[in-house]
């Protein structure tokens, strides 16, 4: 019943882009004020998408299994919670998400437009409606989540158990919040060159969109960055998979869009420049949707997927692409001042040269996670590209791109001077006395520990310095920047002292090495709704003789039969205390990982600190207003 | 002759060419030296040499294969027609088993010895190296 609903609410939805484009072209030459029928429509295209989603999620609860992405996806002994969070936790569900979180930001998009001119608003109304009907054909033909089973089965496949994580529930939704609200800053671009319109108004107006999209994309990231940390008992925060690059691409192009339209609205400068990236968010945002949901990814992530689809999302792809090429050299009036006005030392250059190498960084993630694509369908090699590759590329940019960070923010627009400035050389040689003390101790590679520890402290303590100084005025940047630098403090860190054991080891048996003892104590059973815990019991003493109790999970899932194991994780402010347990078929070894990760908690939080600094620039124009 | 805006723009423009083809060199040289190649066991049955470079295998833990010891777990990886021993030290993934797919990274001894420095988990059970499909269907 409710998936019927579902059904031909998602038809009605689609019958409504017609109408709403019908009613913008006769609206569009017609009269001054925008017609409310557009509205109205709009607002009930969106009305039909969520009774239509509204209506899966409630086939997911009652467990109706006549409806095939239910069955796929579902079981009756599944908790409630995950019930309602498998509704987008597979390719039908999550592109009925994509196409609610379209209809929303458009209609917001109407409603926050007011004072803008109606013939741009009608245009961003007519780029998105080409984007939804791309996605209401997609969804209706390939991927129809209302699909029909008979006979009706009596019990549903299951959801994947790792995906059965509270973290994990609430990615998707707020990974593609982050994604789609690129749509609405790609179709107001495009309506924006077609009308001449990208200008200090134009980047006043989209920031706001730029930064909830940024925003809720680095929020995404970190939510399916932290459920791999302690789900995939990896003991690690970022991997270099495809999976996690393609959602690394549209966040560099985003952010190099959000430090470019800042400069836009100061400036009037770099127009096409903030064009193109607006294209590039939103390209890069479909090529994710594409390279995730077409299973051509050689990735650890690898979920079934279907061929068909993905040559749809790229056929789509292809034309969105073709037609913003279109209108950019047809529409476009390039003014051709950019070069000339650009003084070198200005607040400006700065930012330009950081958004070069954040294109820099963008192409060799791309070509990392592209290059093997392209050579399996060329020569049917199949390879795979590590973190090595990224490593070795971006960590030696990634130390100018910190100093031109912390520089940056202290020259002033249009043109400034060096003078009053010989704190930043104070700053750095701090900066390098600090780290030289902290490395000279450890076996780790000096030079380039020392230069990139130097560089992350240099930016530490210059927006530190800000903080105090400035008085809260650019409180958002400074606090943004501040969280980067923590972040990458932290990352290294991390990096230069975590350490690791791993062993097999039966119930009774103590591993002993120089620096810890574990003993594997023993393991209880306890049955949950839907699956069955084995929990293990293990002492840690390390050198200093303090003693510690780790109990790691593995859990025995009833429908899919599959085991997953829980880490367990002793948190506090400098380290974190991992340790991981699974077992192997049919033998009695259980194989144990414990690992000591220190500073963990401060990757999330900088992450955290990065975001809020978004905010804050969100909620102070409201505050200026 | 050239005004002072042209000359400008004339270094501007070599001086993006210039950084742009430096850094797709160094990107497509670091590919060179980074990618990991795929094989399954037949294709490394007929390999003509074998090199240190880092691999991946794929294919399916053979039944009754896998040996487990403190330090050392030992299996065999099949495609149906060809195997390889495999020798592992790390962490074991919960999707391992014996006749699920398999992906293992690490070098090559010899034809039919692989030593191992990574399993990676693939987080579906239906999940099977494309290899191993294809084998399968063809059998």
């Amino acid at each position: 019943m409710a998936s019927l609903v579902g059904y031909y609410s998602l038809l009605s939805g689609f019958f409504c882009s017609f109408l709403i484009i019908y009613f913008s072209i006769i609206n569009f030459k017609d009269t001054k004020i925008l017609d409310k029928r557009i509205l109205s429509f709009t607002f009930f295209q969106f009305f039909f998408v969520v009774i239509s989603f509204f209506g899966l999620i409630i086939s997911f609860v009652v467990s109706d299994f006549s409806n095939e992405t239910v069955f796929n996806h579902s079981h009756t002994t599944k908790p409630l919670f995950y019930k309602i969070s498998g509704t987008w936790g597979n390719h039908e569900g999550s592109l009925l998400l994509w196409l609610l979180v379209l209809t929303l930001f458009i209609y917001l998009f109407l409603l926050k437009s007011v004072e803008q001119k109606k013939s741009y608003r009608i245009l961003t109304l007519l780029f998105q409606e080409i984007i939804i009907i791309g996605f209401f054909v997609f969804l209706i033909k390939t991927s129809n989540p209302f699909n029909y089973i008979t006979p009706i089965p009596k019990e549903g496949l299951g959801l994947n158990p790792i995906l059965q994580d509270p973290a994990l529930a609430i990615h998707p939704p707020v990974l593609y919040l982050g994604y789609v609200g690129s749509s609405i800053i790609f179709s107001s671009a495009l309506a924006g060159v077609t009308l001449n319109y990208i200008s200090k108004d134009w980047a006043k107006h989209i920031k706001n969109w730029v930064f909830i999209s940024w925003i809720f994309l680095t929020l995404g990231i970190l939510l399916g960055s932290i459920w791999a940390y302690y789900e995939l008992g990896w003991g690690g925060f970022w991997f270099w998979d495809p999976v996690e690059n393609v959602s690394l691409m549209p966040w560099l192009s985003l952010t190099t869009l959000l430090h470019c339209i800042l400069v836009l609205e100061k400036r009037n400068i770099l127009n096409s420049w903030a064009i193109i990236l607006s294209i590039t968010t939103f390209a890069l945002s479909m090529c994710g949707t594409f390279l995730v949901r077409s299973g051509i990814l050689n990735s650890v992530h690898t979920f079934a997927n279907d061929p068909e689809r993905g040559l749809f999302i790229l056929i789509f792809l292809f034309i969105l692409i073709f037609l913003s090429f279109f209108v950019f050299f047809f529409f476009h009036k390039n003014e051709n001042k950019t070069l000339i006005n650009l003084n070198w030392v200005s607040k400006e250059t700065a930012i330009l040269i950081n958004n070069w190498f954040m294109m820099y960084f963008l192409i060799v993630v791309l070509i990392g996670t592209v290059y093997p694509i392209f050579l399996e369908v060329i020569t049917s090699e199949k390879i795979s590209v590590g973190p090595p590759f990224f490593h070795k590329l971006i960590i030696p940019f990634l130390i100018p791109f910190l100093i031109f960070m912390a520089i940056g923010p202290q020259l002033k627009w249009i043109k400034s001077n060096l003078k009053n400035k010989l704190y930043l050389i104070l700053f750095l040689i701090i900066s390098f006395i600090l780290t030289v003390l902290i490395v000279k101790n450890l076996s780790i590679n000096f030079f380039t520990n020392t230069i990139l520890l130097t560089a992350a402290f240099f930016l530490f303590f210059i927006t530190v310095r800000d903080f105090f100084k400035k008085k809260f005025n650019n409180l958002s940047q400074n606090i943004a920047h501040f969280g980067f630098s923590l972040l990458i403090l932290s990352i290294l860190f991390n990096n230069i002292f975590s350490s690791e054991i791993i062993t097999n080891l039966k119930i009774g048996e103590t591993f002993v090495s120089d620096k810890f003892k574990i003993s594997f104590k023993d393991i209880n059973q306890k049955d949950e709704q839907n699956y069955k815990a084995i929990i293990g019991k293990f002492e840690v003493i390390d050198s200093k003789g303090s003693n510690l109790i780790m109990s790691p999970e593995l859990r025995i899932y009833n429908q899919p039969n599959i085991v997953t194991s829980e880490a367990d994780i002793k948190t506090n402010l400098l380290t974190d205390k991992f340790m991981t347990m699974n077992f192997v078929q049919n033998q009695e070894y259980f194989n144990i990982r414990y690992q000591i990760k220190p500073f963990m908690v401060w990757i999330w939080i900088s992450v955290i600190l990065i975001c809020f600094g978004g905010l804050i620039s969100l909620f102070k124009k409201k505050y200026e207003n | 002759m050239y005004g002072r805006k042209v000359k400008l723009r004339f270094f501007f423009v070599f001086l993006i060419l210039t950084i742009l083809s430096l850094s797709i060199f160094l990107i497509l040289k670091s590919l060179e030296e980074n990618v990991v190649y795929f094989k399954s066991p037949t294709e490394i049955k007929i390999l003509s040499e074998i090199n240190n470079n880092k691999i991946r295998i794929g294919g399916m833990v053979k039944e009754n294969s896998i040996l487990i010891e403190e330090k050392k777990l030992k299996f065999i990886v099949t495609d149906f027609k060809n195997e390889i021993n495999v020798v592992y030290s790390g962490v074991i993934p919960n999707l391992f088993a014996e006749g699920k797919g398999v992906v293992a990274e690490g070098f090559l001894k010899d034809r039919s010895f692989f030593s191992a420095t990574k399993i990676l988990a693939k987080h579906d059970e239906n999940y099977m190296p494309p290899e191993v499909k294809k084998a399968l269907e063809e059998k």
